[in-house]
């Protein structure tokens, strides 16, 4: 939801990053504030996932230029770990496997590094078996996931479904959920999409990086970009992504061109 | 990522300090006559000289195995100082042990007298060769064990020792088993009669401390019919910079419904990072389940020596014995380990289970190396092995030889194996959930030897767990 003036949570300014020395991101320009639900389209390779992974702290990118500070402060300051505990969420698109890692123990041990980071208190096995059980609930899963591996084995309905699990324990203050719908089945989706739609709040903002149009059927965004070629080169609101969805990516690209040349 | 892995390896060794005590010790070399010397100062009956000599002579004939996945310079067995002693001195009870020594268990954070009175644990203690005390011997000679040294037990106990000493390893066994058959200074007995089951864990703690001095232990087992007993074997030895030998032999004697567990946490020193000093550790560990329905189960963590070269192995001779093998080595820097096990299948109805986890990390090689032999009249034999390597960074080596030999054709056995890494990709998962690197490779860690770690005596895997930790710091980045 648009909240007029309400609190600018991320401002990036022209954010260039590269992956092996080839710059993949342009000059990317963004502004996220409470309440915000950001949807962000575009064709493969466009930069957009990368975009996320950036913002997150991933190791193999390198930025080259620009600014991005998160509630005031340079995100780029801080390592991957503090940007999470200080309430940045990237949900993945292909969440990793950790064998011989118990979920339970994983989803604890992030749960208690993000709430000692808030001065907030930790809870015991026992209360955070109580606590999670209570939020799987909102993803229909079933409890029998918490005694297996992270993500082993796991479909990919149910990483994603993992992921989500993970935002509502956190409870982020800026969610960055890549192609979050990809590979799910529709039942699926609505599942993860009510998630999102539960835990987004007044206080907090979502970055969606979506492929399709379908995912916005379920969680309604206010703003829509379009990335190519590593920058964002029009945005607008949610009828833009039915516009696309019936209309390609092309003519985008083309009005960009000639506005630029004009 | 990779120089926050590098990190995690590079802690110095927090062991390495050298105890000055005055020793008594035979010149360099090996000849007849310094075995002669060795079991004369050992006051030793004619029969372990014969047995000293005999294998001896076995050595001179065998060449050092070439097959370990492991390289090292030649040894000189001319140079090695093959017996050292703290001066003799008269019988000690504990609070006559040299302060000296008890200040460097200290150090090593093994209070003895206070660890054992407080864990419960009785402490045969290895210094250099000799063992100077003993506890708990009481309370376990009411339920008529015998734990000493084995020097003791050959002096108290000569017919229990020499009906067993040689019994699952002879003289001739392999290069290193003959030469530590020819020179073994001490080590310790362990004897555990018809259906008692022994009230505590019985631990030794062993430790080099002479510079060059070769240290060849000799440890016997013996659970008689029904017995039940859990040994424990932990180490750490000073820093040195030349390279030193350790050829210990472990026997172990299982009869009839008799029940052995043995653990051990290897932390010798493994030479600094550039693969300067280190212990050699080749030692050769079997046990014989000579009894029906007999157990013997190895459980080890070795993560100290330069080299480890090491097969704990279960000979299931008696119908229904049970041979377990579950194994965590972890090489840093430019440590080799070829570890693995044996499990020869002969009675009817034996069961093996071999669960080995190797972690590589730095520029270390980790071999695990096992082999399973059903022969032909073990008739209902089964086997399970599952071998897992684990690798941090790029400059590591992990390798699987495993050896099946079957000649029973009712006989099952399973091989699983699998390599994974520590990807980056994993480790920015944890990051982006607030965790940082080094908690999460120990979790990876920990996951990954859990199969293992719950095998071992509860104090035990807490040491171990913690080792673990230690060794890899600065592995990972």
């Amino acid at each position: 939801m648009i909240v007029k003036d309400s609190r600018v949570l991320l401002e990036v300014k022209d954010l260039r990053a590269a992956i092996g020395g080839r710059e993949i991101l342009k000059g990317m320009n963004l502004t996220v504030r409470a309440g915000e639900i950001h949807a962000i389209m575009g064709p493969n390779g466009s930069g957009k996932s990368t975009f996320s992974k950036v913002l997150a702290g991933h190791p193999t990118y390198e930025v080259t230029g620009g600014t991005v500070t998160f509630e005031g402060k340079d995100l780029f300051a801080l390592p991957p770990e503090e940007r999470a505990r200080a309430g940045i969420f990237l949900g993945f698109q292909y969440p990793v496997e950790i064998p011989g890692v118990a979920n339970t123990q994983f989803l604890r041990l992030a749960y208690n590094t993000v709430q000692g980071a808030r001065g907030k208190d930790e809870l015991d096995p026992l209360e955070f078996d109580d606590f999670v059980r209570e939020r799987m609930k909102l993803l229909e899963m079933d409890p029998g996931f918490l005694d297996r591996s992270v993500n082993e084995g796991f479909s990919g309905g149910e990483k994603k479904r993992n992921e989500i699990l993970q935002m509502a324990l956190l409870e982020p203050v800026l969610s960055l959920l890549d192609e979050t719908d990809s590979g799910l089945d529709i039942d699926a989706l609505r599942i993860v999409a009510r998630g999102v739609n539960t835990l987004i709040h007044k206080d907090n903002a979502c970055v969606l990086v979506t492929h399709y149009q379908r995912l916005l059927n379920y969680i309604r965004p206010d703003y829509v970009h379009v990335m190519e070629s590593g920058r964002i080169i029009k945005t607008g609101d949610p009828s833009l992504a039915l516009e696309l969805e019936s209309r390609g990516y092309d003519w985008v690209s083309e009005e960009f061109r000639s506005r630029a040349a004009a | 990522m990779s120089s926050v892995l590098q990190n995690l390896i590079d802690q110095p060794y927090q062991a390495g300090f050298v105890t000055d005590i005055e020793s008594d010790t035979a010149p360099r070399g090996l000849s007849e006559d310094v075995i002669r010397m060795i079991s004369a100062k050992k006051e030793e009956p004619q029969w372990l000289l014969d047995f000293r000599l005999e294998a001896y002579r076995h050595w001179l004939k065998m060449a050092e195995p070439a097959w370990p996945n492991v390289s090292y310079p030649k040894i000189d067995f001319q140079d090695i100082i093959y017996y050292s002693a703290p001066k003799p001195k008269k019988k000690l009870s504990m609070d006559e042990v040299d302060p000296e020594l008890l200040r460097t268990f200290e150090k090593l954070g093994v209070p003895m007298n206070e660890r054992a009175a407080l864990a419960g644990v009785a402490v045969d203690v290895i210094f250099d060769s000799v063992s100077v005390a003993t506890t708990y011997k009481q309370k376990l000679a009411d339920v008529g064990i015998i734990f000493c040294s084995i020097s003791e037990a050959v002096r108290e106990h000569p017919e229990l020792v020499r009906k067993y000493l040689g019994s699952v390893v002879p003289t001739g066994d392999n290069y290193y088993a003959a030469l530590n058959s020819a020179v073994f200074t001490d080590g310790s007995f362990c004897y555990i009669p018809k259906g008692v089951k022994c009230p505590m864990e019985l631990s030794t703690y062993f430790r080099i401390n002479t510079q060059d001095s070769g240290q060849f232990e000799r440890t016997l087992i013996v659970a008689e019919e029904g017995a039940w007993v859990s040994y424990l074997e932990g180490c750490t030895a000073p820093k040195f910079d030349t390279n030193q030998l350790h050829a210990a032999v472990v026997e172990l004697v299982a009869l009839d419904d008799a029940e052995i567990k043995y653990s051990t946490v290897q932390n010798w020193y493994a030479g600094d990072a550039n693969g300067v000093g280190g212990i050699y550790n080749f030692v050769t560990k079997r046990a014989l389940c000579r009894g029906a329905r007999s157990k013997v189960s190895w459980t080890q963590v070795e993560t100290g020596s330069a080299i480890t070269w090491k097969y704990p192995s279960c000979v299931l001779l008696g119908d229904d014995s049970v041979g377990e093998f579950y194994s965590v080595a972890l090489t840093n820097h430019k440590q080799q380990a070829d570890t693995g096990t044996k499990m020869i299948h002969i009675g009817r109805n034996t069961k093996s289970r071999i669960i080995s986890k190797g972690i590589s990390a730095g520029e270390s090689n980790n071999s695990y190396r096992g082999l399973v032999r059903v022969g032909p009249k073990a008739e209902g034999a089964r086997n399970f092995s599952q071998c897992d390597s684990l690798l941090i960074g790029e400059r590591c080596g992990a390798h699987t030889f495993p050896y099946i030999q079957v000649q029973n054709p009712h006989a099952k056995v399973e091989h699983e194996a699998t390599t994974s890494k520590i990807g980056e990709d994993q480790l920015f998962y944890f990051q982006s959930r607030g965790i940082d690197v080094e908690q999460a490779v120990s979790v990876i860690i920990n996951g990954f030897v859990k199969d293992v770690f719950t095998q071992l005596p509860m104090e035990f895997a807490v040491e171990a767990t913690k080792l673990l930790g230690l060794k890899l710091e600065g592995s990972v980045g």
